[in-house]
Formats: structure tokens, C-alpha cells, sequence
């Protein structure tokens, strides 16, 4: 008797457009922070859900509308289940991560901001959790304040948390897992400090939905953002994740169809939520994906995930660190699934381009972190990002690949 | 390497981005303007003095790829000497070379970007400095900025 093929056997056969050449070279997907890949199980759901069952969702009457709508509403409870939300009512539908910070900014800010309050981010969000906060302060006069990072290994400088968390903090906004520097941090326990100044949470999931295991209730955070495109479902579909009592008392953040009760021509009043947040026809289509790429990864295991991503990182991080003249950002030890280095001698941009001739597929630039860029010292920086299918042949082929670079335009 | 990055990466380009001419911040400037390219995050400021309507002396300052701080440095001694009228010139010939890949009739250094065409995503890195330059030229107040123009 053999014993029962593992999910992870044979699992670049699931992603067949890993099967290709580019520029002469198998291709080596190191672009996976940017977005990761889908696996045919998500690809065949997508597929289905369109040959099949393709109607509008809810007020439908009609055997595909009710098809369609138990689709779109079987995600909701899935994406419920994935991140052990209370109900299924707490998870709002959203274009993606960006989308759900700035619903969270302008309805739940828009609310309950005013002058004097403070709204605290970290030195190394992401500009989708950056932006939609200076908006809101813009808008309602709070002010803006921010958790410093301490160098080169990315930590959040924890030691000037309770300086910093004053009972002016309404709301305290931080990346799970940095974009850049790969730093995991202690979302718990910042929730944990929030909590005892009132402070409201809110976490860019973005870089760890897909990537490690994730209970919002062990976490203790109030809102919750990602994106499905980084967890091998389709673009365009992401969520929001917010505390049933909160979104309850919270405003519209569009209006339109789908998130009313009752319309009169000169008010209106709203549904619960999560409708009351959905305005217009939803992406029923892609949250389908989301739906397929939560059982995925619940298959592979999100614990086995993280511990596959974090030793490819780990490992780079470790062979890179031979080559002259490189700048290795993040932490030493325990990271997500990324590297982000610079070379002395050549622009970020250059050496994506030499890559690329080998066939490898990695980010340069300031990675839409350009404050943290600022804080350090660089304007861009080169990114590898891993993710279920990498192997480490393609660290290999990564290191090489620098090694010509650097020999290249040292000249 | 393939024929198009070794064609991208000559040996002008390599020279000027290793050792760049006319680079910091020109005291005796009475112009001056500032270019970026928000997609790359790449920077130039671009420094003149002009003597009328002649650039008398130019520099440059910034980051970025190879290409781009090559070109801003070959700009630098291109335009050296020149009037706005035939700065533009010079211009429309280097977004020719850029984006076509067709090298101009009389031999000019400036031939050296005709490997960038090759790299669309590349384009906007050889003709920010330019882009600082005429405005620099043209006194605008606002910066240059890579999404507000075509090319």
C-alpha cells in the first residue's frame, strides 16, 4: 500500500503557467508579493461557475439567479471560515485589499474622526494603507502619526508604542507581514496595546492570507483587509473583514443598488451589513475563485505554506548575502516569503532587466513603500517573493543570475 | 546575453552611467527643474544657467536605472552650448531614436539609445531628463512628471 499522494506532490503540474520559457530560459516566477499564480482548481471554478451558473445575484427568482447568489454567499461563508471570522456577516465583498483600507478610512473615519484625535499608522505601510488614512485625515482633521521602524532589519520599534499609543489614538492601521522588508509582526499583541487606549485596528492582510495560517479572532483586530489575487484566486475580488458591531453602526461607503431597504426620492435607508456595503451588481464571478483558492491552500495546509515560503526566503536571504556589495533589508531570522536587497553598484531596475533575460521574474522599485524607502536611505530596491510552487533550484538560478549582473556592470 | 540587451546596454551607456558627466547641483544656475517618474520612482533635477537664449552650462542630479542617469548625463554634453530652439530639436531626434530604434543620418552619440526602443517599459527612463531640461528651458513651475507626457 503507498501512502496517500500528498498535496504537495507534483504541485508546479497544478500551475501550468509555470510550464513555459521565457527568453530561452524555464520560467522563475519570483514575483509573488506582486500577485501569485492560480492553480487549475481555481481556474476550473471560474470556468464552471461562467459555463454554468452565471446569473445576477440576490432578488433573482429564477433557478440560476438562486445558483449564483448560493455561490457568491457559500464564498462569503468560506472566506468566513478561512480567517475565523464570528459570521459570515462580517465579511464585506471588496475589489481587494486597497479598497477595503479605503472603505474602512472613509466610512468608519469619515464617522468618527474628528480634530485632535490621531490616527496611527507604522513607517512601513504599504501606500494602500497610507494614503486612504491621510485622505481621512484631510478630510476630518485628525492628525496623522507614525510607529518607527528601526533600520535595516525592519522591526517595528515596539519601545515607542506606549509613547505613542495616547487615548488621542482612534484608530492604529499596520501591516501583518511587510511588502518589502518581509517583517512579520506582532499583530496580536499591538491589537492587545490598541485595545487598552480604545484604540479601533485595522491589519493589511495583504502579504499573509495567503501565506500563513490566520484567526482574527486569536488576533483581536477590529478590521481585517486582503486581496484574493495574493492567495491564487482571481484580481479583482478581496475582502473586508470587520467586527459585526462595528459595521453595523457604520455608514454607506457607496450608494446604489443591492445596499438599500427602502428608497424615497429624497432619502433612503440601508441595509445590514454587509449589503449595506456593496453597492451595485457584486463580483460574484471572482469571489467563485476566492471560494476554490480557500480550499487550496486549506489543502496544502496554511501552517506547511508558511513554513515552505519562510525557508525559500530564509534561504535567499542567506545565499544572497555571499555576493559583494549587497544591501539585504528585513529581519534576520523569521520572515514572510520575500527578500528585498540592493545592489551597490547597480540600479534596481537594471537588474530586473538581466534577470528577466534569464528568465526570472522579480519587482524593482520602491515597492510602494516609498516613505519607507525615504527612512532608509534607498530609492528602489530589487524583491523576491515565493510562494507554494518555488523550489529552492530557483534560488540557484537567482544567485547566478546576480552573480552575471554584478560582473557585468562592474566591467 | 541576447543581441537586444547587449544593444540596450552599450558601451556608451555603460560609460556615462559608471562615470557621469556634469552631475550635482549647478551653483551658478538661474533655471533649474525637477523630473520623476512616479511608476519607478526614478528622480532627476536638471541645473542651467542660461546666457540669453543659450544653455551655457548644465548638470544634473538624481537616481535611477542605468539608462536613465546615462542619458541625463550624455544629455548634459549634448545640450552644453545650445540654443532652446535647437535643444528641441535635439529632443524630437532622441525621442525618434528612443521610441523608433532608427539611428540618425549624421553619427551622434546619442545613437547609442537606439537599443532602448526594444524596451518599451524602458523609454520613459531615457527621456525624464529631458523632459526636466525643457522645462528647465521653458521656466515651468511644475515638475516633469512621466505620466504627463506621451511618450
Amino acid at each position: 500500500m503507498s501512502a496517500p499522494a500528498s498535496p504537495w506532490d507534483r504541485i508546479r503540474d497544478q500551475f501550468p503557467i509555470l510550464d513555459q520559457q521565457v527568453n530561452g530560459h524555464p520560467l522563475v516566477y519570483l514575483d509573488n508579493a506582486a500577485t501569485t499564480q492560480k492553480p487549475t482548481s481555481v481556474v476550473a471554478a471560474l470556468d464552471r461557475f461562467y459555463a454554468h451558473d452565471n446569473a445576477n445575484v440576490h432578488r433573482g427568482l429564477h433557478a440560476l439567479s438562486m445558483r449564483a447568489t448560493e455561490a457568491y454567499e457559500g464564498a462569503r461563508a468560506r472566506v468566513a471560515r478561512f480567517i475565523n471570522a464570528a459570521a459570515p456577516e462580517e465579511i464585506v465583498f471588496t475589489r481587494g485589499t486597497t479598497d477595503a483600507i479605503n472603505l474602512v478610512a472613509a466610512s468608519w473615519g469619515g464617522a468618527h474622526l474628528k480634530p485632535g484625535d490621531v490616527i496611527l499608522l507604522t513607517e512601513m505601510e504599504h501606500h494602500s494603507n497610507l494614503v486612504p488614512w491621510q485622505l481621512a485625515a484631510q478630510r476630518t482633521g485628525a492628525t496623522l502619526r507614525y510607529l518607527p521602524v528601526t533600520g535595516d532589519e525592519g522591526l517595528l520599534d515596539l519601545d515607542q508604542l506606549d509613547q505613542l499609543l495616547t487615548p488621542q489614538v482612534k484608530v492604529f492601521a499596520f501591516t501583518h507581514i511587510s511588502n518589502t522588508l518581509g517583517t512579520i509582526n506582532p499583530v496580536a499583541e499591538l491589537c492587545a496595546r490598541a485595545r487598552r487606549v480604545g484604540a479601533v485596528t485595522v491589519i493589511d492582510a495583504a502579504q499573509s492570507i495567503g501565506h500563513a495560517p490566520l484567526d482574527v479572532q486569536a488576533i483581536g483586530c477590529d478590521f481585517l483587509a486582503f486581496s484574493g489575487h495574493k492567495m491564487a484566486a482571481a484580481t479583482g475580488i478581496g475582502a473586508l473583514y470587520g467586527r459585526r458591531a462595528l459595521l453595523e453602526a457604520m455608514p454607506p461607503y457607496q450608494g446604489g443598488g443591492g445596499m438599500i431597504s427602502h428608497v424615497d426620492l429624497f432619502e433612503s435607508r440601508w441595509k445590514p451589513a454587509p449589503e449595506r456595503f456593496e453597492a451595485g451588481t457584486p463580483n460574484f464571478g471572482d469571489a467563485v475563485t476566492l471560494h476554490a483558492a480557500c480550499d487550496f491552500l486549506d489543502g496544502l495546509g496554511r501552517a506547511q505554506i508558511q513554513e515552505h515560503d519562510s525557508r525559500l526566503a530564509r534561504r535567499a536571504y542567506e545565499r544572497l548575502g555571499e555576493l559583494p556589495g549587497i544591501r539585504l533589508l528585513g529581519p534576520r531570522g523569521e520572515r514572510g516569503g520575500l527578500v528585498c536587497f540592493a545592489l551597490a553598484d547597480v540600479h534596481a531596475h537594471d537588474v530586473v532587466t538581466f534577470a528577466d533575460e534569464d528568465g526570472i521574474a522579480l519587482r524593482g522599485g520602491h515597492h510602494c513603500n516609498q516613505p519607507l524607502m525615504k527612512r532608509l536611505g534607498l530609492t528602489s530596491t530589487v524583491r523576491a517573493s515565493f510562494y507554494v510552487y518555488n523550489e529552492e533550484r530557483e534560488i540557484d538560478a537567482l544567485v547566478a543570475s546576480m552573480r552575471r549582473t554584478i560582473a557585468f556592470f562592474k566591467g | 546575453m541576447s543581441a537586444e540587451l547587449t544593444e540596450l546596454y552599450q558601451q556608451v551607456i555603460l560609460d556615462h552611467n559608471r562615470r557621469p558627466r556634469n552631475r550635482g547641483r549647478l551653483p551658478t544656475a538661474n533655471r533649474s527643474a525637477h523630473g520623476d517618474n512616479p511608476s519607478c520612482g526614478d528622480q532627476c533635477d536638471v541645473f542651467l544657467r542660461l546666457d540669453g537664449d543659450r544653455i551655457a552650462e548644465i548638470s544634473f542630479d538624481g537616481s535611477g536605472c542605468a539608462i536613465s542617469q546615462a542619458s541625463a548625463s550624455l544629455m548634459t554634453t549634448q545640450l552644453k552650448g545650445k540654443t532652446a530652439a535647437q535643444a528641441e530639436q535635439l529632443f524630437q531626434e532622441f525621442r525618434a531614436i528612443v521610441t523608433s530604434g532608427k539611428e540618425p543620418e549624421e553619427i551622434s552619440d546619442l545613437a547609442a539609445f537606439a537599443g532602448v526602443h526594444a524596451f518599451p517599459a524602458r523609454i520613459k527612463c531615457a527621456t525624464l531628463s529631458w523632459h526636466a531640461a525643457l522645462n528647465a528651458l521653458h521656466g515651468e513651475a511644475a515638475p516633469a512628471t512621466t505620466e504627463s507626457h506621451t511618450d
